[in-house]
């Protein structure tokens, strides 16, 4: 069967009419196949969600046990059958408990990737190829400018700078899913075990984690209650980004604002933001991953979607290998 | 390469003075001989090495990357060298050639390297290195550091590193060379302090303190000189051996912009004073305003048309040095006799001597200044006569006791978040002042403050606009601004041009909040009217952008 009749965009998200499902739609569906538990892919209110486990327990947490009518969990890699498709999922190594969906009926093969990355990461399973006729890939960091560093590098800025400015709180602004629990884990391993200060925000997202068996150590909530300022003093201290820019961070002594992103490579961006010590640490694929990634799967089709598709075609036509972005819309870029 | 380039990235996002000082002090203490050296070079401006066009850098890129993917990467970055930087792949070198990509090594192939082989230099450079040593390298061959850091920032971290006065820096600055082994030796304490193998060498300049309240109180006016404090650029102008230089205060070298007069001087030693524009006193022409003077600063180098429409000189303010020797130990009444012979047989074009203002009490004093007989002074000088030059800025010899400065009531209109320790603050305000547009009254923005407010103000101001936000731009906030509701903010400055880059016409220099009205309605504020008739008469436009592109 042709691959745009098993499944093509609409104003919900990606519908596949033969499963009557739709894959991390941005609105209310009765059917909806989640592949990561980040807010816009991740929504409340649908009848019934099939995700990972870790997936639907993340909904949980952040939007109570009433998220949906019927939870149901995707075990990795189970081939499960919806009206005419069959559907598998298998890790995409984003966040915790995220998964590329690979949609499957009359021989044709979608895999839909949501968002991924294919660098270590302690905190989840790694990408797992999917050999497929179409990949949907996703290219937040689609442009060749961004090449990534080693995150235990970008990790080693902040501890220099510890050293550096003892009197300051380094203020680490941090998506709450994933990439705040991944900073803690690169902290650890790079032999910080001083305890971490939180912001209430992340608070739940870290004990699951925990809960689930990754050991962030010692953690505390940034407040002052019972403290005196000088406590953040030379600590690091994380929280949502948006809370940098808020009454909340005046509780610190000379907050540095620190931000750890896949944008922080783009100085300009930096600046904008006044961040004062960028960590390029992203949950996406730079460029040279995305391309890699494409290339190994050789997929008769690429469909490009969520971020900078055009120059991700345009490499895609010089390969030889056909692509076309697939304009969806609702989906955020990382930490923005 | 990777030690530099990462103090770069740092400086550039840093905006607090201190800790640009300590992230420099920290570079300089553990990088190695000559790295240091020359990244304080690149860092202060000192560095001589050949410069690459963009275009050369363009066509590197595109000999390896579509064209496409390249504009759209240019197109989301903006800056030329930060693209190349970003998207030129690293190439893996072969096992057994070990390239040297420290600073000093590269520095060294560039300063060797002959006209043809610039390209090649470049290409395999960029090849080698990674990503922020990329861009760092970028920024070196093209020329254009932009990293925020003035060269008495740096002397104050070499200062600080060595625990030294950063004084003794400046006075050494301009006898020491790239990579600077001996002034680094000589601040870890290996060395004695380098000897000066020049003369006309810069010493750091003696400053003076304002009068605050009660200071002359105890004071006898019999004991102080008086002169008007001319409102240009404090300058040192040396001349000894041969070798003529022309100073700022800090230290920079600025002979090069200004040919005219270090071909006037035709007297041996080294002279305080102030550099303006217009005619001097000796030849009856009025001296002209501090935007005049602006035409002729930063600068690399200057037309024959500058030099005639904006003709510059120096008020002799003090004597440092005569052909005898050392004058500074001397009482300021005899270098200052010293200097006036001096100035009365040098060029009456290019020279003139800052007149001594009699008074008999401080009121007298007091009442001159507040009503000076020219608009190009912006206050008075007070110098003990027996006061020996010292360099720094000791409290007693010398006073300086500005003119009030000008005041209007203007109209908060847009707030932006401030940066580092005041990031989760709206610190920068936008105020404007009332006028006439097409029958209606309504706020153009006349300037910008960020200072001069305490930090129990800041909280009220933040608080003002955060419940009277209209609309955000990013990190912009306008606020409510209507002639029965808004915040009235006091603003002090130091003087007003017309300007064509600013859509009210004006531009202020030094804006400041003074004082919060909350006693004042915003239809209570000034008007863009009054603003005009501060303007001195017979000023030209402040020129646009950076001058010294």
């Amino acid at each position: 069967m042709k691959a745009d009749s098993l499944l093509y965009p609409t104003p919900k998200g990606l519908y596949c009419e033969k499963g009557g499902f739709y894959i991390d739609p941005v609105q209310p569906v009765e059917r909806a196949l989640i592949t990561h538990g980040h807010a816009d892919h991740a929504r409340a209110g649908h009848q019934a969600v099939l995700a990972t486990r870790q997936t639907l327990e993340i909904m949980a947490v952040r939007y109570g046990e009433a998220f949906c009518q019927t939870p149901q969990e995707a075990p990795l890699g189970k081939e499960m059958r919806i009206g005419d498709v069959t559907v598998h999922f298998h890790p995409a190594g984003h966040v915790l408990g995220s998964a590329q969906i690979a949609v499957e009926a009359e021989g044709m093969r979608i895999v839909v990737s949501g968002d991924y990355k294919r660098r270590r990461d302690p905190t989840c399973l790694s990408f797992e190829p999917v050999p497929c006729d179409v990949f949907i890939t996703e290219a937040t960091f689609g442009l060749p400018v961004f090449h990534h560093p080693d995150d235990a590098e970008e990790v080693g800025k902040l501890l220099t700078s510890l050293k550096q400015f003892p009197e300051r709180a380094h203020l680490v602004g941090a998506y709450a899913l994933g990439k705040a629990q991944r900073v803690i884990m690169l902290l650890r391993e790079a032999g910080y075990d001083a305890p971490i200060f939180i912001h209430g925000a992340l608070a739940r997202l870290c004990d699951y984690y925990q809960r689930e068996g990754i050991d962030l150590g010692p953690l505390e909530p940034a407040t002052i209650t019972g403290r005196d300022k000088s406590a953040f003093a030379g600590r690091v201290v994380i929280g949502p980004p948006s809370a940098f820019a808020d009454k909340w961070a005046r509780r610190f002594p000379e907050p540095m604002a620190v931000f750890a992103s896949g944008w922080m490579l783009v100085r300009q961006r930096a600046r904008q933001r006044g961040v004062e010590l960028p960590m390029v640490i992203s949950d996406h694929c730079d460029w040279a991953e995305l391309t890699a990634t494409i290339a190994e799967l050789r997929p008769g089709e690429v469909w490009v979607t969520h971020g900078r598709e055009e120059a991700l075609v345009r490499w895609c036509e010089l390969e030889g290998i056909a692509a076309r972005p697939l304009h969806l819309v609702g989906y955020d870029d990382e930490g923005e | 390469m990777q030690a530099f380039a990462e103090l770069l990235d740092r400086l550039v996002l840093t905006p607090q003075r201190n800790a640009k000082i300590r992230l420099m002090a920290d570079y300089f203490r553990t990088a190695p001989d000559p790295d240091r050296g020359y990244a304080l070079a690149a860092i202060a401006g000192t560095l001589d090495i050949a410069t690459v066009k963009p275009a050369l850098l363009r066509q590197l890129m595109l000999e390896r990357m579509d064209p496409i993917l390249f504009q759209y990467s240019y197109d989301y970055v903006g800056d030329l060298a930060e693209t190349i930087s970003l998207v030129w792949e690293t190439v893996e070198p072969d096992e057994a050639e070990v390239a040297d990509l420290s600073l000093g090594a590269v520095i060294h192939r560039l300063q060797s390297a002959g006209r043809g082989d610039v390209r090649g230099l470049v290409r395999d450079l960029l090849d080698r290195l990674d990503g922020s040593a990329r861009y760092a390298f970028l920024k070196l061959v093209t020329g254009s550091m932009r990293i925020g850091v003035s060269a008495r920032l740096v002397k104050q971290a070499l200062a600080d590193m060595g625990g030294v006065d950063a004084s003794e820096i400046e006075t050494l600055w301009h006898g020491l060379e790239p990579p600077y082994l001996s002034l680094f030796s000589w601040l870890e304490g290996h060395s004695e302090r380098p000897a000066l193998s020049m003369p006309a060498v810069f010493h750091a300049v003696m400053l003076a303190t304002p009068v605050a309240d009660g200071d002359l109180t105890n004071l006898d006016p019999q004991d102080y000189a008086a002169e008007w404090k001319w409102d240009g650029i404090r300058v040192q102008l040396a001349n000894l051996d041969g070798t003529r230089r022309l100073y700022s205060r800090s230290g920079d070298d600025i002979s090069a912009a200004f040919p005219d007069i270090l071909e006037a001087v035709d007297f041996e030693g080294i002279i305080d004073g102030e550099l303006l524009v217009g005619g001097t006193a000796r030849t009856n022409r009025a001296t002209r305003t501090f935007s005049d003077l602006q035409q002729r600063l930063n600068r690399k180098t200057v037309t024959r048309k500058t030099i005639e429409d904006y003709p510059a000189f120096v008020r002799g303010y003090d004597l440092l040095f005569s052909r005898e020797g050392d004058m500074r130990p001397l009482p300021f009444s005899e270098r200052r006799a010293a200097l006036s012979g001096l100035i009365e047989a040098a060029s009456p074009t290019h020279f003139d001597l800052s007149p001594l203002v009699s008074f008999s009490s401080w009121k007298e004093i007091d009442q001159l200044r507040i009503a000076p007989p020219d608009p190009v002074i912006e206050g008075i000088m007070l110098k003990r006569w027996d006061s020996p030059y010292q360099s720094g800025r000791a409290k007693g010899p010398w006073f300086k006791w500005k003119r009030e400065p000008y005041n209007i009531d203007a109209v908060l209109m847009y707030a932006q978040r401030g940066h580092g320790k005041r990031s989760s603050y709206y610190s920068d305000f936008t105020f404007g002042v009332w006028t006439e547009v097409d029958g209606k009254q309504v706020l153009v923005p006349v300037g910008k403050a960020y200072f001069g407010f305490t930090d129990a103000e800041l909280e009220i101001l933040d608080r003002f606009v955060r419940n009277n936000t209209v609309e955000r731009f990013g990190p912009v906030r306008s606020v409510r601004a209507t002639a029965d509701h808004g915040f009235v903010l006091e603003i002090a400055f130091e003087g007003i041009n017309r300007s064509t880059r600013h859509k009210s016409g004006v531009a202020m220099r030094f804006p400041r909040i003074a004082r919060l009205r909350a006693d004042k309605l915003p239809r209570d504020a000034d008007r863009l009217e009054t603003l005009m008739a501060m303007i001195p008469a017979g000023t030209v436009e402040e020129m646009d952008g950076d001058l010294s592109s």
